[in-house]
């Protein structure tokens, strides 16, 4: 951070050289000219690891496993974004019982990031606290509850998926081994203390005062006749989007700008969106599970809700929803006949979408007669959300201007952790600088 | 009351899995950061301070002139440093670039390459500067960073094992799905820490965590050949996570496998 408080009249420069709380290596710069924004840019300096060429020449059998590793927050978003492309594109069809265990592999994904990001990274923007720790001290109860919450879908995933970080049952078909019932019925009972407990947690999260912040936001995100939305639907917006997740690149486009090693995803001939907790919350209330709008009436969440900084809140209801499908899905669980579905390779093309807890994430896979992966196209939520969140700051900073620089910093990250930005996914890559 | 050691976590080319298994370290968490000081932790905390550190854990592989410089700094400031996982011990998944034109993949994959700054290859920590005790896995164990922390702060060796996932097959009780099934399986030849997890899910072991101690992954490889694989594949199986890895590149050498 540079420059003088000087209230806005000479050029001032913020720079935070290394965004804290946020996974991955990003940066913010902020240029701000007599009382103006002059520019505003997220650099996402984390080094491209260039995963769609590395998966160039691969057995598509192998895709699960390696793209698992874009993020090991989310590993299960980017392996079984995979997973639906490629049976799309061979016309595989999964056992009911199989789907139903990949939203249990979904519900515990988003258990863990969610309750990550709400307590031990957004929270202490909200209390004032540097990090979770701090936070800890002054909130025993709340600190002690949210790592229980965490752990249990940390748990989820192990019992499904062998370990919480790069799972290895998944595969194209279905599952490597499927659960028996015995070993899902000890979940239960403590999900249903998460249940209680998330509830109460989002009464809690409520409580937080939230800056007077509204955006006309086009919210996309997936949207499906009787669920709300994991990995099967059709992409919709509240602005008129509502498409086939193979028509995706017919109106979405990528733009590769000079700061960042991640791609500026936009709406062709509209712009940037949001994705994420907060654009599925105003999309999919209604497909919500009656214990999950309750949550949301009892925090003081609505639809439509146009504040980002209220996408905590979205991120505690859909918690409360993640849990109350875990259990459901315990309760309608029978073992398959089979693991997975047999099926015959060929050259073929598939596209799938899937919500990653901060967002979609679109894949595109063409493999040759051998089952070797041809081409794929990989679109992270983060850098879907990148151009938003440039946008929000660009409107944000002009009604704290008048704030010291050191005040200006803290509450923009505040606004960048908004977005929960995961910047590991560089598949192809934040930082904030602020430069006056 | 004497000052407790100074940890700083630092990121390199990786995806924050290793790293974050510290944070998943639910039970023991509060008990971690009591008994140390976190100067630098920048995905958990904005409380950010300079060295020196005791202990730096380093997540990821360098791929970039900035990150090799970076790792000198780091490597000045701590006395201890201790790569964990894959990217920092082997180069990762990312340096499968090693066998081909990067640039040529950087072409590929951005609309502007020439904004992109990246080196030809994804390096292990090790190859730049001294390291002090490799953690291995894709990602890590929990359990054995842990177990690693905790002997930092006893000034006693960490008891992590070096023996082959096998082990921990035969004391799990898992039939091995090499012999009984004829499965591709890694596991003769990886170390062990994941608790041998792929073969309990029915598959193969993909050697996520490297190259077991005084092991013979050639041997491994011709057998996997003899058993009619497809060369391809069996250079896929070495080619992962762990490819860079002297025992994982010597598996495949003088083969005929390209």
């Amino acid at each position: 951070m540079s420059g003088p408080g000087d209230g806005g009249k000479k050029s001032r420069t913020i720079k935070v050289d290394y965004m804290a709380r946020v996974e991955g290596e990003g940066a913010l710069l902020i240029k701000l000219k007599a009382g103006q924004v002059r520019d505003v840019k997220l650099k996402i300096f984390e080094p491209p690891r260039l995963f769609e060429a590395l998966l160039h020449g691969r057995h598509f059998s192998e895709a699960p496993d390696i793209t698992s590793r874009i993020c090991g927050i989310c590993p299960v978003a980017y392996q079984m974004t995979s997973v639906h492309s490629i049976e799309r594109a061979l016309g595989i069809s999964i056992h009911p019982m199989v789907r139903l265990l990949r939203r249990m592999l979904y519900a515990a994904e988003w258990i863990e990031s969610h309750v990550l990001h709400i307590y031990m990274l957004h929270a202490p923007d909200f209390l004032g606290y540097r990090d979770f720790v701090e936070l800890a001290k002054d909130y025993p109860k709340e600190a002690t509850e949210a790592l229980r919450l965490k752990k249990l879908g940390n748990r989820i995933m192990t019992v499904l998926g062998g370990r919480e970080i790069h799972p290895v049952s998944v595969t194209v078909g279905g599952f490597h081994k499927t659960p028996s019932k015995a070993d899902l019925q000890p979940l239960v009972e403590e999900l249903k203390w998460a249940l209680d407990t998330s509830c109460a947690k989002a009464r809690f999260l409520g409580g937080f005062e939230f800056p007077d912040f509204e955006q006309d936001y086009e919210f996309v995100a997936l949207s499906h006749p009787s669920e709300y939305p994991f990995n099967e639907g059709r992409l919709v917006s509240n602005k008129g989007l509502n498409i086939d997740s193979s028509e995706y690149e017919d109106h979405f486009v990528e733009q590769h700008v000079k700061h960042s090693h991640a791609l500026h995803s936009v709406i062709r001939g509209r712009g940037s969106y949001q994705v994420g907790p907060l654009a599925r919350f105003n999309l999919n209330y209604a497909k919500l599970p009656e214990i999950a709008r309750q949550a949301a009436e009892s925090c003081g969440l609505r639809v439509p809700c146009t504040n980002p900084f209220k996408s905590i809140l979205a991120r505690a209801v859909e918690t409360v929803f993640a849990i109350d499908e875990a259990l459901r899905a315990i309760q309608l669980y029978e073992p398959p006949p089979v693991p997975h579905a047999t099926y015959q390779i060929r050259a073929a093309t598939g596209q799938a979408i899937t919500e990653a807890p901060r967002g979609i994430n679109y894949n595109r896979y063409s493999i040759d007669d051998d089952g070797l992966i041809l081409s794929v196209k990989i679109v992270p939520p983060t850098s879907q959300n990148q151009k938003r969140i440039e946008d929000d700051l660009r409107s944000y900073i002009p009604g704290i201007i008048e704030q010291p620089l050191e005040e200006i910093t803290r509450r923009c990250e505040h606004a960048v952790r908004n977005y929960d930005p995961c910047i590991s996914c560089a598949t192809h890559f934040l930082k904030v600088e602020i430069e006056s | 009351m004497k000052r407790k050691p100074r940890v700083g976590v630092f990121k390199f080319a990786s995806c924050d899995g290793c790293q974050l298994s510290l944070l998943d370290l639910e039970d023991e968490l509060v008990a971690l950061v009591g008994a140390v000081d976190i100067a630098f932790f920048p995905e958990m905390s904005s409380n950010m301070r300079k060295g020196p550190y005791e202990i730096a854990l380093v997540e990821g592989s360098i791929t970039t002139h900035h990150d090799a410089g970076r790792i000198q700094q780091i490597r000045k400031q701590s006395k201890m440093l201790v790569a964990i996982g894959a990217c920092s011990t082997a180069g990762g998944i990312q340096a499968l670039r090693n066998w081909s034109d990067s640039r040529k993949w950087v072409n590929q994959v951005y609309a502007h390459p020439e904004y992109i700054q990246t080196l030809s290859m994804s390096t292990p920590i090790s190859g730049h500067v001294p390291v002090d005790f490799e953690l291995r896995g894709c990602p890590v164990s929990k359990y054995q960073l842990l177990e690693l922390v905790s002997a930092a702060l006893a000034g006693r060796k960490p008891n992590i094992p070096t023996y082959s996932v096998c082990v921990e097959c035969k004391r799990a009780g898992t039939v091995c799905v090499a012999v009984a099934q004829e499965m591709a399986c890694l596991g003769p030849a990886t170390q062990a820490g994941c608790g041998a997890i792929c073969p309990s899910f029915g598959r193969g072991c993909y050697g996520c965590f490297g190259p077991a101690e005084s092991t013979n992954t050639a041997i491994l490889a011709d057998r996997m050949l003899a058993q009619g694989r497809d060369p391809d594949e069996v250079l896929r199986a070495f080619r992962s996570y762990n490819a860079w890895s002297f025992a994982c590149r010597q598996a495949t050498q003088g083969k005929g496998l390209v």
